[in-house]
């Protein structure tokens, strides 16, 4: 049993990955996907295991091939990138047991050995960038993480031809954004002659004066802003959560970018260092006015959108705002806040969406003005949206609400000018986000069905799963203890080694 | 001599910024993607040069003692970054196939004009 | 001096060919232009002492992207329109972006320096002190490769792999009938014939049959000889498999897909697909059953050394036969695609 334990690390990760090929053999119906959503869930039990191992008794390094970094490629799980696995493979599970009945209406049953074998490799490519601690090997995953991204986005064609064009949109974007990561370590190997991001982080003091290592900062966070859809990088998103297939729009939007939120932290706090980041470089000057840019006008512009997946959009990448404003902040409490607007989001987004995708499933239309009167056809499905709207908003009793405390405790932390009016910043898009929610709950509610509108409910398989986030979500609403307790422990760890 | 000394890394700049140009001012899906393996070869250029030592070889042991090897690390890097290279232009042009036929343009404004004309 | 002048006159040469690619209209010469520039920059990773990177970027830069991008024009057109768009912004943003890098360079160490932090690092030092000890085959860059950082190569096989499903997912839908167009029955399955006349050549089709007939037994054997020499010298399993998949796709070339496809039928490309990387991934599974971490091939035989030889080759072989099958899936994605546009009278 003991050696299980030791390999859990890359079994987490080779499951998916290994499971991948595997799954491309399998020829279509529901063998794949009962596969698939094995896989994942058993990544998900690792994960649980390693979460509980690393916060008992610290972080596990694991050597690939034997070989002991800096020589070799190095898995450092730590609480951080413990917690991130947990949310990627939770998600990834939860969306995939409501997969079955959704995805045979969105692409071919005989395409499926190929669409979940994608699947897989997306999963384990996020899961990759997560664990490893080479700086290298954080590119190929993204690599296998994007490529796969493109593609299943592209899978929503048969429905909108602007799948396509999404996908190549993204696809051109995240090259480029993947390219800058690796021209920032590049310079970073230039300067310090490898590739382990704990080995960077100890020589980093002595260099940390040069050029290449401030144009390699740059470059490194310009490169993620791009993958995290970090407000002015964000065009991709919207139409790539619009049109792709519904699961993939829920499992992407509770996991994709909240991947590259995790290596901006990774970055900032375990290489680059805090005192470095936050002290000689400008990082939360330059930040915060983008991440309140993204806040506000992306609420504002998602009250404005007639097609409800496109509205969550736009809203997620107003989330994404808040996640930056805490890292930027540059405090325990802002981190603390930050990876839990990370935990906290990802539940909520992918409740709404995979809600989303129940009415897409019986209307066949995300269009507002085809949603009207959902609430009468559609009441479960309807309700559990309204409910994960509230905690979009940051309604009490929802997780919303507890980032958003913790939010606003680290901006008032500050005691100036700045923090009060952060806070502020924070209450007005919060009333946008009021006004995007009743939006919806306008059109579900008080205005008639069209004539000859499907009636009746999803299916119980896309109807449970929904409902799991949606109580998932009140639970850890309400019992807040062990994801600020993780989020907490993650924070505290990250900060007590940048002192 | 101090010419050379940076001498490969300036050119690895200007290669990338008429790629990264490229991709951001062509409105052809294809240019774009042409722009897209230029910016990407430019930086394998990046690599490559740092790992070049003077008077070395190629890092493949010879019976030579006094052989002096340039730095195996970035070439292996660099194999890493070309086979990603090729796999996302090949992705790319099949997307670009797939749109010729769903929107008969590859031209990027034609695109969005008819993507806002079906909304 | 000579070795500088080679340098400064090729690099021109690059810089000529990138602003040519920017500017030519007709996309095919810009492919062209493409590819150019692609072998320049292997002669200049020779000059540069990375013999391995220079074969891989002249067989995939200059050969298999380029065949790429061709294929892709005979389905979608060459012309590139004039564009009304706004250039400004898009000039400014690179050049800031160049500008910083530019900036950078000259605190970087010099070019060639022994003393640079990469030269002098522990990483360098250990991969061509120890690796004899260690691993003990001749080209580091394949010990580096397949060893040290096998598991950076596992998620390369995993990206081409990637790579040759999603070409799979994307090119073999049925082709979507724009809203205007009268019904017709999409049939996916191409009559027989389509490609009969090709079974009786004419004269103009006979200098190439014969040619490709002497000539594919040797690439053949050439690929294999790259793969299993890359131990020694340039080469491995990349670089065979793209000579493999070359191959194979002159053979269509000259033949017809019909008689490849009947030689190799997408589900053995498929099949093998797979394979190379369950291989590679096997190894590790193994090595772990074996009681050590995943990808450490010390343990698969009764010493150190051995293992690693047999590991290597192993996973070589994995990236060998997986490279091959993706450039065959990407190759027939957009073959099949052409034929199956001609048939519904597009284009």
């Amino acid at each position: 049993m003991s050696s299980i334990i030791s390999q859990a690390p890359i079994l987490a990760i080779i499951l998916p990955l290994l499971g991948s090929p595997l799954c491309a053999l399998l020829r279509g119906g529901v063998v794949p996907w009962a596969f698939t959503t094995i896989l994942s869930a058993l990544s998900f039990w690792i994960s649980i295991d390693l979460l509980f191992l690393v916060n008992q008794s610290g972080p596990i390094s694991y050597e690939l091939g034997g070989w002991a970094a800096p020589w070799g490629i190095e898995y450092v799980i730590d609480p951080l990138s413990a917690f991130v696995l947990l949310i990627i493979s939770g998600i990834s599970t939860g969306v995939l047991i409501y997969a079955r009945e959704s995805i045979c209406k969105e692409v071919a049953p005989s395409r499926h050995g190929l669409f979940f074998s994608a699947y897989l490799l997306s999963l384990a490519g996020m899961m990759g960038i997560t664990a490893t601690g080479d700086a290298f090997n954080i590119f190929v995953f993204l690599e296998i993480t994007s490529l796969s991204s493109y593609v299943l986005i592209s899978m929503g064609e048969k429905n909108d031809k602007r799948a396509l064009t999404a996908a190549f949109q993204y696809l051109i974007l995240g090259t480029i954004g993947a390219t800058f990561i690796l021209i920032g370590v590049g310079l970073l190997y230039l300067m310090t002659g490898t590739l382990n991001i704990a080995d960077i982080a100890s020589q980093f003091d002595s260099i940390e004066d040069t050029r290449p290592i401030r144009a390699a900062v740059g470059f490194l966070v310009v490169g993620i802003a791009i993958k995290l859809a970090m407000f002015p990088f964000h065009s991709w998103l919207p139409n790539a959560y619009s049109y792709a297939p519904t699961i993939i729009t829920a499992f992407f939007a509770g996991t994709a970018t909240k991947v590259s939120v995790y290596l901006l932290i990774r970055f900032i706090f375990t290489m680059f260092g805090w005192d470095f980041a936050f002290g000689d470089l400008p990082l939360t000057q330059l930040l915060i006015p983008f991440a309140v840019l993204a806040y506000l006008s992306m609420s504002v512009v998602a009250i404005f959108q007639d097609n409800l997946k496109r509205l969550l959009a736009f809203s997620s990448v107003a989330q994404l705002g808040y996640m930056t404003l805490g890292i930027a902040l540059a405090s325990e409490t802002g981190l603390t806040a930050g990876i839990l607007h990370i935990f906290n989001h990802a539940i909520v987004k992918t409740g709404l969406f995979l809600s989303v995708g129940a009415m897409f499933f019986v209307t066949g239309s995300t269009y507002l003005k085809d949603l009207a009167g959902i609430g009468q056809r559609m009441p479960l499905t309807t309700f559990g949206f309204v409910l994960g709207g509230l905690a979009l908003i940051g309604v009490p009793l929802t997780p919303g609400f507890i980032s958003k405390w913790y939010l606003v405790q680290a901006v008032l932390e500050r005691g100036d000018m700045l923090g009060y009016g952060l806070a502020i910043t924070m209450l007005i898009s919060s009333l946008f986000a009021v006004i995007y929610v009743w939006r919806v709950v306008e059109v579900a509610y008080f205005k008639p069905s069209p004539d000859n509108a499907p009636k009746g409910e999803a299916p119980m398989s896309l109807l449970i799963p929904s409902w799991l986030f949606i109580a998932a979500m009140f639970y850890f609403g309400i019992e807040t203890s062990m994801n600020v307790g993780f989020a907490e422990a993650a924070a505290a760890f990250l900060m007590g080694g940048a002192n | 001599m101090s010419f050379f000394d940076h001498y490969n890394y300036w050119i690895f700049v200007i290669l990338f910024v008429i790629g990264l140009y490229t991709i951001m001012s062509r409105t052809n899906l294809i240019k774009k993607m042409i722009g897209l393996s230029l910016f990407q070869i430019a930086v394998f250029l990046f690599y490559i040069t740092m790992g070049k030592i003077e008077g070395g070889t190629a890092p493949i042991f010879v019976d030579d003692p006094n052989a002096v090897y340039s730095n195996p690390l970035p070439h292996v890097l660099i194999l890493t970054a070309i086979v990603v290279g090729v796999a996302t232009t090949a992705l790319g042009l099949s997307l670009v196939v797939r749109i010729k036929e769903s929107f008969g343009t590859i031209d990027e404004e034609e695109i969005l004009r008819q993507e806002e004309d079906s909304k | 001096m000579m070795e500088e002048f080679t340098n400064v006159f090729l690099m021109i040469l690059l810089v000529a060919g990138a602003l040519g690619v920017l500017y030519v209209r007709n996309l095919f010469v810009a492919t062209m232009l493409l590819a150019a520039v692609s072998f320049l920059m292997a002669l200049i990773f020779v000059i540069l002492d990375a013999v391995d990177v220079a074969f891989t970027e002249a067989a995939v830069g200059a050969g298999i992207s380029t065949v790429l991008f061709l294929g892709t024009l005979s389905l979608v057109g060459a012309e590139e329109k004039e564009s009304k768009k706004k250039t400004v912004l898009p000039l400014l943003v690179s050049l800031i972006v160049g500008g910083a890098l530019f900036y950078a360079t000259f605190d970087m160490p010099k070019v060639g320096h022994p003393d640079t932090p990469v030269q002098s690092s522990r990483l360098t030092e250990r991969f061509l002190q120890q690796s004899p000890n260690e691993i003990d085959v001749p080209n580091v860059v394949t010990a580096v490769l397949a060893s040290y950082r096998g598991y950076d190569t596992f998620g390369e096989v995993t990206v081409i792999f990637t790579a040759g499903i999603a070409v799979l997912l994307i090119l073999r839908q049925l082709r979507r009938r724009p809203e205007t167009e009268p019904l017709e029955d999409a049939q996916p399955e191409l009559p027989e014939t389509a490609s009969d006349q090709r079974v009786t050549p004419n004269i103009h089709d006979l200098v190439p049959h014969v040619v490709a007939k002497l000539l594919i037994p040797f690439i053949l054997l050439f690929g294999l000889y790259v793969q299993f020499h890359g131990d020694f010298g340039p080469g491995g399993g990349f670089q065979a498999g793209v000579i493999f998949a070359a191959g194979i796709i002159l053979y269509s070339l000259v033949f017809g897909m019909e008689y490849t496809q009947k030689l190799l039928p997408l589900w053995v490309v498929q099949l093998l697909l797979a394979l190379g990387v369950l291989l590679y991934g096997g190894v590790g599974v193994v090595s772990m059953l074996l009681g050590a971490n995943f990808l450490d091939y010390n343990v698969l035989a009764s010493n150190p050394i051995a293992g690693q030889h047999l590991g290597i080759l192993l996973v070589e072989l994995g990236v060998g036969i997986t490279v091959t099958a993706a450039m065959l899936s990407i190759f027939y994605g957009f073959a099949n695609r052409s034929e199956f546009n001609k048939q519904t009278g597009e284009n």
